[in-house]
């Protein structure tokens, strides 16, 4: 890392050919977004890419965020419940099978294993997962979405958890038992709050994918009215109305979340995407 | 571990062993278990049932293999599966070697490194919807940014998204455009782990920057390489939102793959053949997936 500071006139040329590639090839559709974004209506319907001739990105925003009857608001307001709510049970639930997974060895580990595994590798069968939450009176309904995205997510984070879990000293467990905590207060209160780095490493994962999630909110909780910002989005773009500049607004606002989420915590978004490599 | 604890439990009289209760209870299992379970398990277990059933809203009627004999025979369901492993492997083995050589230029001597890593892996953080309908745009055959770019330096760019030989693998661009960073980001891992040792040992022996690349780098960055192969491989084989947002499978079927045509034929009604390609997109991820990982982890073992 500080040997930034010896870099050869040869990098200097190899890194400003990136740069000059990278802004072309990844920087330029974001631009692009954001100038459709801010223009008025016929001048974005021309998909230019140009500077705009008056800004009315906020005029665009309050236009969006007033269709039909604020579509977009309650949306929004529905990706943010079934995010936190998906991913906090999913956390407490997953933190739970991984600790117990590290710490004692017993004949169903290997199929807990095994579970664990498939959960990671097999796709969902969407249309008999419809039958059960049918069967379950929870079908199209936010509850129903939110039990399928901690049933589709619990994999991915039990295996964070029980790498991390290998890093916590034994002793410490012992300790609290020799002070009399049971099983409950073990984990709850000693281990739990020592998981916080890879607790919030799968909350931005999680949150970013479920946040994201396109698929299983088209399958489970599909519909015009009460659905969640990607559905709302695919809606607008498929409804095929020509106002580009509200749909790349809308484009835009769906962004921010995200982005927000990669400015505050990059490093533990990195690590928890490129932690596949963890072996079951 | 498991076999020097067992002669102390049975040693234990009977009262005693059941007083003395683990600290780490299975029932913690229970809880997600059950998550896992009834929307996992048993939909997965119940569609090789469904799959061989002509199933309705109104009723399920068996009907052996016929729909699979449907989905191989009736050429729009083939061409989805045909289409399936062109997009995976297609996918990966771009995302593996435009990975590997980001990752070495951003492992390397150079400006600007934290930014670029930033810049390309923030695709992977949108939304996949978004960056369809972007695409799209950019796509356009006629006031699309890219072939008015295209344009401008002589080239008639084809009809990406509307040309049928075209439509599949522009769609695949886009999927690695956007899971390229991540790919980077994990052989960056992978390189930065190699033990300098190695290259300084290499410099002694006045070795080539390709030498370095070809004989250390790319040997020794091999669990990243397993890893961007089956994460993509996963991804790609049962990719759908990307594919949906920006070709919904056409023109016609041709940019069709199975988890297109299962959400197709759910949409038609026709619940028995969409739980058979359900089943068919199971056995080939497993098919594929499973083998491989196998492979590439025990030739890992042994180098």
């Amino acid at each position: 890392m500080t040997s930034a500071d010896r870099v050869k006139p040869r990098g200097i040329v190899i890194g400003t050919v990136a740069i000059v590639l990278a802004a072309i090839v990844f920087i330029v559709p974001f631009v692009f977004i954001f100038l459709t974004a801010t223009k008025g209506q016929t001048e974005a319907s021309l998909l230019q890419f140009t500077w705009p001739t008056e800004w009315l990105l906020l005029d665009n925003v309050r236009q969006v965020l007033e269709t039909r009857n604020g579509i977009l608001i309650r949306s929004f307001v529905n990706s943010a419940i079934l995010t936190v709510v998906s991913v906090s049970i999913m956390v407490v639930l997953a933190a739970m099978v991984g600790y117990v997974l590290q710490r004692r060895q017993s004949k169903w580990n290997p199929l807990v294993n095994m579970l664990v595994l498939a959960g990671l590798i097999i796709p969902p069968a969407v249309v008999p997962t419809i039958w059960v939450l049918q069967g379950l009176g929870i079908f199209k309904s936010m509850g129903g979405l939110i039990a399928v995205h901690i049933a589709f997510g619990l994999s991915f984070c039990i295996l964070l958890f029980k790498a991390f879990v290998a890093t916590i000293p034994r002793d410490l467990d012992e300790a609290a038992l020799l002070d009399g905590a049971g099983p409950l207060r073990l984990f709850f209160s000693v281990v739990f709050p020592l998981l916080r780095s890879v607790i919030v490493t799968v909350i931005v994962v999680q949150a970013v994918t479920v946040f994201n999630d396109f698929t299983y909110a088209l399958y489970f909780l599909p519909g015009e009215e009460n659905s969640t910002v990607q559905l709302t989005l695919y809606n607008f773009q498929s409804q095929g109305l020509n106002q580009w500049n509200l749909l790349f607004t809308d484009v835009l606002l769906i962004t921010i979340p995200p982005l927000i989420m990669y400015v505050f915590f990059n490093r533990q978004i990195v690590a928890g995407m490129t932690s596949g490599a963890i072996k079951g | 571990m498991s076999t020097a604890t067992k002669p102390l439990s049975t040693r234990r009289s009977r009262p005693e062993r059941s007083r003395i209760k683990s600290p780490y209870p299975t029932w913690f299992y229970i809880p997600a278990g059950v998550f896992y379970l009834v929307l996992f398990l048993v939909p997965t277990v119940v569609s090789f049932y469904f799959a061989l059933t002509r199933w309705s809203i109104f009723d399920v009627e068996f009907i052996g293999f016929d729909n699979f004999v449907q989905f191989f025979q009736e050429p729009s369901l083939v061409k989805g599966f045909v289409n399936t492993f062109v997009y995976a492997f297609l996918t990966s083995g771009l995302k593996v070697v435009l990975g590997l050589l980001l990752g070495v230029l951003l492992t390397s001597q150079i400006i600007a490194r934290g930014f670029l890593r930033s810049v390309i892996f923030f695709p992977a953080l949108v939304s996949t919807i978004g960056v369809g309908v972007t695409f799209k745009v950019l796509l356009d055959p006629f006031d699309g940014l890219i072939n008015q770019a295209l344009a401008s330096i002589g080239v008639d760019g084809p009809g990406w998204l509307t040309d049928p030989a075209w439509a599949l693998f522009s769609v695949a661009l886009v999927d690695v455009w956007k899971g390229v960073g991540l790919a980077t980001l994990i052989y960056i891992a992978g390189i930065v782990a190699i033990p300098q040792e190695y290259y300084e040992a290499a410099r002694v022996d006045g070795a080539t920057a390709l030498q370095n690349f070809r004989f250390i780098t790319l040997p020794l960055a091999r669990p990243a390489t397993v890893t961007v192969i089956i994460l993509s491989l996963i991804g790609g084989l049962r990719s759908f939102d990307l594919i949906w947002t920006m070709t919904r499978g056409g023109p016609g079927f041709t940019s069709d793959v199975i988890a297109s045509v299962i959400y197709k034929q759910y949409q038609a009604g026709f619940y028995g053949l969409s739980t058979a390609g359900n089943v068919v997109l199971i056995v080939v991820v497993a098919a594929i997936v499973v083998p491989i990982s196998l492979w590439l982890n025990r030739k890992g073992a042994d180098a």
